[in-house]
C-alpha cells in the first residue's frame, strides 16, 4: 500500500510534456483511494438521516451489534473529543447528537467484515427521529426559526446581521451607490444547484498504528486541513494523525470538507483494526458540499455610449445546513458580481443562509460561476436597450490595470481582458451545416427527433473572472522541502494535492528548471514530512506550488554551495503577497488589497435548439483564456476544456433536485452530467500576459472557464430563441415557442 | 459459491457472495482493481470490460454470472511494459487528468477500434457516450482515439 517514491522524469517550465502519472492511470495500476486493501481490513458504512430537519428522539443499536460480521456501531457517545468540525467554523456534529440539519447527514457508523455486512447492520440500527418542519426556502429562512441560534460565522470580523440563519452578509459601497445613468436595465436571476460529480466517490483508509494514532490515505484536496479538523475530534495530539494522499478521482471543491476520515479513524481506532470507507454514488451526493444555488436581483445603469454608471446588484445564496465554505463564496459572489468591467458606482449586498437543504461549499468558480451567469445575462440586455454590439459593450467597459474594482482596490497585476475579448471575438466558428445531416449531430441527437425543422441557429457571447488564490487576509501559503544528492537527483516533498489536475508535472517541472537536473522524484504527499502546502482550490495550486518549489530548490542549491558534496535538505514556505480582509460596514478594502490577482476567460458560443420539442446542441466553443503564462500547454488546455464542460452542464442538465430539503435524484441516472455527445468542440487561446508578482508569470487556470462557459450558452440560447432566459440550467420548456 | 473464470487469458477463481457483482469479485477478490467503480448502476462506463468479447459493464453483470466465461480489463491491455496502442494514445495526448474514466475508455477504445478501424467523429463520439468524464471535456480523448486510429 505504502507508494514507493516515484521516479519521474518530465521537462521543463513553459514545455509540453506528458503527465507523469498517466501511464499507471492509462494501464489501471494508479491506486486511489478506492483500491487501497491492507490485510485485515474492515468495511466501514454510514448511517444517515433520511430527514432534512428532525430531532432525534432515540437511537438503539442493540441489534445491529449483534449482526454477523460486525465489528463496531459508533454514535456521538463514542467521539473521543470535540464532538463538532468545520472546514472554517466547527458547527458539524461528527455524528448527529439530538437533532438532524440535512438528508443524508451521518448518524452512526458500523465496521464489518464486508461492506454489504456493513450495511445490513447499519439498517437495523433503530433510530427514533421526530421530523421538524424544514427550512427549504433561501428567501424564507430569515424569517425562519434560527438553525443554529449560536451564530458560529460571528466574531470573524465579518458585518453584524442579528437576522435568523444569516451565514454571512456583506455590503459592498462603491462611489455613488445612487448614482443615475442614461438607461438603466433590471433583471432576476436563478442558479440551480450543481453536483461536483467527481469520478471517483468520497474513499478511504484508516490505520491504527498500536500507539494510539492513526493514519489516514484518503482522496482530499488539503492534508493538513484535514489533519486540523480530525485530531480534536479524536482527542489526539497533531502528531498523532498523519494524513496521507492517496489517488484522487476528481475534486473541483468537493473534497475540501472532510468525508470519511474522521469517520474511518473513529473505526479504526475503536476495533483496532484497518478501516476502509467508500462510498457509492448516491451517498457521494449527499457525501460532500454542493455549489450555492443563487437568486439575484441586478440593474445596470449606463451612459447612452455604453459606459456603466453604476450596477446594482443583490445576491442571496443558500448554503445549506452547515457553514462550510459559505462566507467566503458570498464575499466571492459580491466581489466578481459586476465581471471584469470597471464602473465608478457600484452597490453589492451579499447574503448566505442556513437552510434544511443540503450544504453548500466550494466548487470550482466559488461564487463568481452564479454572478457571472446574471452580470452576462445584464451586459447582453444593456447592449440590446443601447443598441450596441454586445462584444463592443464589453470592450468598452473593459477592466485594465490602473482601473479600481468596488472593493476600492486598484489593479497593480495583469488583466488583460480587452485581449481576452478580442481573441475570443476573433475566432471564426464553423458555417452552419447545411440540413439534411447525420440526426447525431442535430438537437435530440440519437433521439432521432428531428430532421432539421423547428431547428435556430444562436451565437453567444461571455466574459468571467474571479479571484487567484485565498484572499481578505487568509495567511494563504505553500511549504515545499528539497532533498538535494551530490550525486545530481534530487527528491521534493511537498503536500499540493494532485486531484487530476497536474500539479504533479508542475512541481517537477520547476525543480528540473530550478535545480537543471533531470533526475527528479515526487515523494506522495503527507502531512508528517513537509509542512502544509494549502488546498488545491482557488486556481491557486500552480502558483503556490511553483513558488514554494522554486524557493526550496534556490535555498537548496545554495546550502549546497556552502556543503560541497554532501546531500542537503531544506524546507521553504512561499507566501503570495498579503491581503487584507474588507470592511465590514463599507466592503472597502483596508489595505492595499483584498485580493491576490484575477484571471480571465471570454467565450464565444453557437447553439442549436429545436424549439418544438426545448432540445439543444452547443455547436462549437471558442475561448480565450488568460493564464499568465503557461507551464505545460497541453494541461491548460484540458483545464480549459473540462471546465467548460462543467458550466455546460451547469447551463444545460445539472441539477440537484430537492423536495422539502431531500435530494429527489442521487444518482447518474436522474442527475445527468455532459457525455462525449454533448460537447462542442472547444478551440481555446491562451493569452500569455504574466503576473507580475507570481513565480514564472503564472496564473491559475482551472475555474475560469467554468465561471464563464454557462453565462456563454445561456447567452447563445437567448440569440437562438429570443426567450430572456433567467434561470440556469435552462429547461426544455423555457426554449420551446 | 465458487466462482471459476478466465481473466485476461487466466483462470482465476474465487469464493463469492451471490449478491456480488463481476465489478466487486474483480476489484476485491480477484486483484484486478484497475476497473472502477463510479455509479454501479451502468450509467458510468468506469468498469468496462470485455465479456466474452463484449463491451460490458462489470456492476452490472453478477460474478456467479461470470462463471466458466472470459473476461478482459484494462490491466490486460499492455504487454508488459509496452503500452497498447490506445494506452499510449490516450498518454500522449494529455487524455487523462484525475484518470477515474481512463480504464473504462480505454478498454470501450480498444472495442471500438477493433470493430471499426477507422472511425468518423460521430463514432467516436456514439460509441463512447456512455463513459463519463468528469475532468476532460472529452476534447483530448477524441484525440487520442484519433492517434490510435492511425497508429
Amino acid at each position: 500500500m505504502t507508494q514507493a517514491v516515484r521516479q519521474l522524469q518530465v521537462g521543463r517550465v513553459g514545455e509540453l510534456v506528458p503527465r507523469v502519472d498517466a501511464p499507471p492511470k492509462v494501464k489501471g495500476e494508479f491506486a486511489y483511494a478506492s483500491d487501497l486493501v491492507v490485510p485485515g481490513m474492515l468495511w466501514g458504512h454510514t448511517l444517515r438521516s433520511p430527514w432534512s430537519h428532525a430531532r432525534i428522539v432515540s437511537i438503539d443499536i442493540s441489534e445491529a451489534v449483534s449482526m454477523p460480521g460486525v465489528h463496531a456501531v459508533l454514535t456521538h457517545d463514542d467521539v473521543p473529543g470535540q464532538k463538532t468540525y468545520g472546514l472554517e467554523f466547527p458547527d458539524q456534529p461528527v455524528l448527529a447528537i439530538d437533532r438532524v440539519l440535512y438528508y443524508g447527514e451521518p448518524v452512526a457508523l458500523v465496521a464489518a467484515e464486508h461492506p454489504e455486512q456493513a450495511r445490513r447492520a447499519a439498517d437495523r440500527i433503530r433510530v427514533e427521529y421526530e421530523p421538524l418542519e424544514p427550512v427549504a426556502d433561501m428567501e424564507r429562512a430569515l424569517d425562519s426559526p434560527d438553525l443554529h441560534p449560536e451564530k458560529p460565522t460571528r466574531g470573524h470580523g465579518y458585518r453584524e446581521d442579528d437576522r435568523a440563519n444569516v451565514v454571512r452578509h456583506l455590503v459592498i459601497r462603491h462611489g455613488d451607490p445612487d448614482a443615475e445613468g442614461d438607461v438603466s436595465v433590471s433583471g432576476y436571476y436563478e442558479v440551480g444547484s450543481q453536483d461536483q460529480a467527481f469520478l471517483g466517490p468520497e474513499s478511504g483508509l484508516a490505520v491504527p498504528d498500536g500507539e494510539g494514532g492513526v493514519d489516514i490515505y484518503v482522496a482530499t484536496q488539503w492534508l493538513h486541513v484535514d489533519r486540523a479538523q480530525v485530531a480534536p475530534c479524536l482527542d489526539l495530539p497533531l502528531e498523532q494523525v498523519r494524513i496521507h494522499l492517496a489517488g484522487v478521482g476528481g475534486a473541483f471543491g468537493g473534497r475540501e470538507d472532510l468525508s470519511m476520515q474522521i469517520h474511518g479513524a473513529l473505526l479504526a481506532l475503536h476495533t483496532s483494526r484497518p478501516v476502509k470507507i467508500v462510498y457509492d454514488r448516491e451517498e457521494s451526493f449527499t457525501g460532500h458540499v454542493h455549489r450555492h444555488p443563487a437568486r439575484m436581483w441586478c440593474e445596470h445603469r449606463a451612459r447612452r455610449d455604453g459606459k456603466l454608471v453604476n450596477v446594482r446588484f443583490r445576491i442571496l445564496l443558500d448554503g445549506g445546513a452547515y457553514a462550510s465554505s459559505s462566507t467566503a463564496v458570498a464575499s466571492n459572489a459580491a466581489s466578481f458580481a459586476l465581471g471584469p468591467y470597471e464602473s465608478p458606482n457600484a452597490l453589492i449586498e451579499s447574503t448566505a443562509v442556513y437552510t434544511n437543504n443540503p450544504p453548500c461549499g466550494a466548487m470550482r468558480g466559488f461564487g463568481a460561476v452564479q454572478t457571472c451567469f446574471a452580470a452576462e445575462a445584464q451586459m447582453d440586455r444593456l447592449a440590446a436597450a443601447l443598441g450596441i454590439d454586445p462584444v463592443e459593450l464589453r470592450l468598452l467597459n473593459a477592466l485594465k490595470p490602473g482601473d479600481v474594482l468596488p472593493t476600492g482596490q486598484a489593479i497593480t497585476g495583469s488583466m488583460p481582458v480587452a485581449e481576452c475579448i478580442r481573441a475570443a471575438a476573433a475566432l471564426a466558428p464553423p458555417a452552419p451545416e447545411p440540413l439534411p445531416r447525420d440526426v447525431i449531430r442535430l438537437p435530440g441527437g440519437a433521439g432521432n427527433t428531428t430532421n432539421g425543422d423547428g431547428v435556430r441557429r444562436g451565437v453567444g457571447f461571455a466574459v468571467g473572472f474571479k479571484n487567484i488564490a485565498y484572499s481578505e487576509g487568509f495567511d494563504d501559503y505553500c511549504a515545499a522541502r528539497v532533498r538535494l544528492s551530490p550525486d545530481a537527483w534530487a527528491e521534493v516533498h511537498c503536500a499540493a494535492a494532485e486531484v487530476g489536475q497536474g500539479v504533479t508535472g508542475v512541481i517537477l517541472q520547476v525543480a528540473r528548471t530550478e535545480l537543471g537536473i533531470d533526475d527528479v522524484r515526487l515523494a506522495p504527499g503527507q502531512t508528517a514530512t513537509v509542512e502544509s502546502a494549502g488546498s488545491a482550490s482557488a486556481s491557486r495550486m500552480t502558483w503556490m506550488a511553483a513558488g514554494a518549489v522554486r524557493d526550496a530548490c534556490r535555498a537548496a542549491l545554495e546550502e549546497q554551495a556552502r556543503r560541497p558534496g554532501e546531500e542537503v535538505d531544506v524546507e521553504r514556505i512561499y507566501r503570495h503577497p498579503r491581503t487584507t480582509p474588507l470592511d465590514p460596514e463599507t466592503g472597502q478594502i483596508t489595505g492595499e488589497r483584498a485580493h491576490v490577482a484575477f484571471a480571465t476567460c471570454a467565450m464565444k458560443v453557437v447553439t442549436e435548439v429545436d424549439v418544438d420539442l426545448g432540445l439543444t446542441r452547443v455547436v462549437w466553443i471558442g475561448a480565450a483564456q488568460d493564464v499568465g503564462r503557461a507551464v505545460n500547454p497541453q494541461q491548460v488546455e484540458g483545464q480549459i476544456e473540462g471546465g467548460t464542460a462543467q458550466g455546460l452542464g451547469l447551463a444545460l442538465m445539472e441539477e440537484i433536485q430537492t423536495r422539502d430539503g431531500l435530494i429527489t435524484n442521487a444518482s447518474f441516472t436522474d442527475y445527468l452530467i455532459p457525455t462525449a455527445l454533448d460537447m462542442p468542440p472547444v478551440e481555446s487561446v491562451l493569452i500569455e500576459d504574466p503576473e507580475p508578482d507570481a513565480p514564472y508569470g503564472v496564473k491559475g487556470v482551472g475555474e475560469p472557464p467554468t465561471v464563464v462557459s454557462s453565462a456563454a450558452i445561456a447567452s447563445a440560447l437567448r440569440d437562438a430563441t429570443g426567450r430572456e432566459l433567467t434561470r440556469i440550467p435552462v429547461r426544455p420548456d423555457d426554449i420551446c415557442l | 459459491m465458487r466462482v471459476s473464470l478466465t481473466i485476461n487469458g487466466e483462470r482465476h477463481e474465487a469464493d463469492c457472495w451471490e449478491g456480488e457483482s463481476l465489478l466487486f469479485a474483480l476489484r476485491e477478490k480477484l486483484g484486478f482493481p484497475g476497473s472502477k467503480n463510479a455509479c454501479e448502476q451502468g450509467e458510468c462506463g468506469s468498469c468496462s470490460v470485455l465479456y466474452d468479447g463484449t463491451l460490458v459493464c462489470a456492476c452490472l453483470v453478477l460474478a456467479a454470472q461470470a462463471d466458466g466465461h472470459e473476461v478482459t480489463t484494462v490491466e490486460g491491455l499492455a504487454e508488459g511494459e509496452e503500452l497498447h496502442p490506445v494506452q499510449q494514445a490516450f498518454v500522449d495526448a494529455g487524455a487523462v487528468q484525475c484518470g477515474f474514466c481512463t480504464p473504462g475508455l480505454v478498454v470501450a477504445t480498444a472495442d471500438l477500434l477493433r470493430r471499426s478501424p477507422d472511425p468518423s467523429d460521430d463514432e467516436i463520439r456514439e460509441a463512447l457516450s456512455g463513459n463519463l468524464c468528469r475532468c476532460t471535456g472529452y476534447a483530448k480523448i477524441f484525440d487520442a482515439v484519433r492517434a490510435a486510429a492511425r497508429s
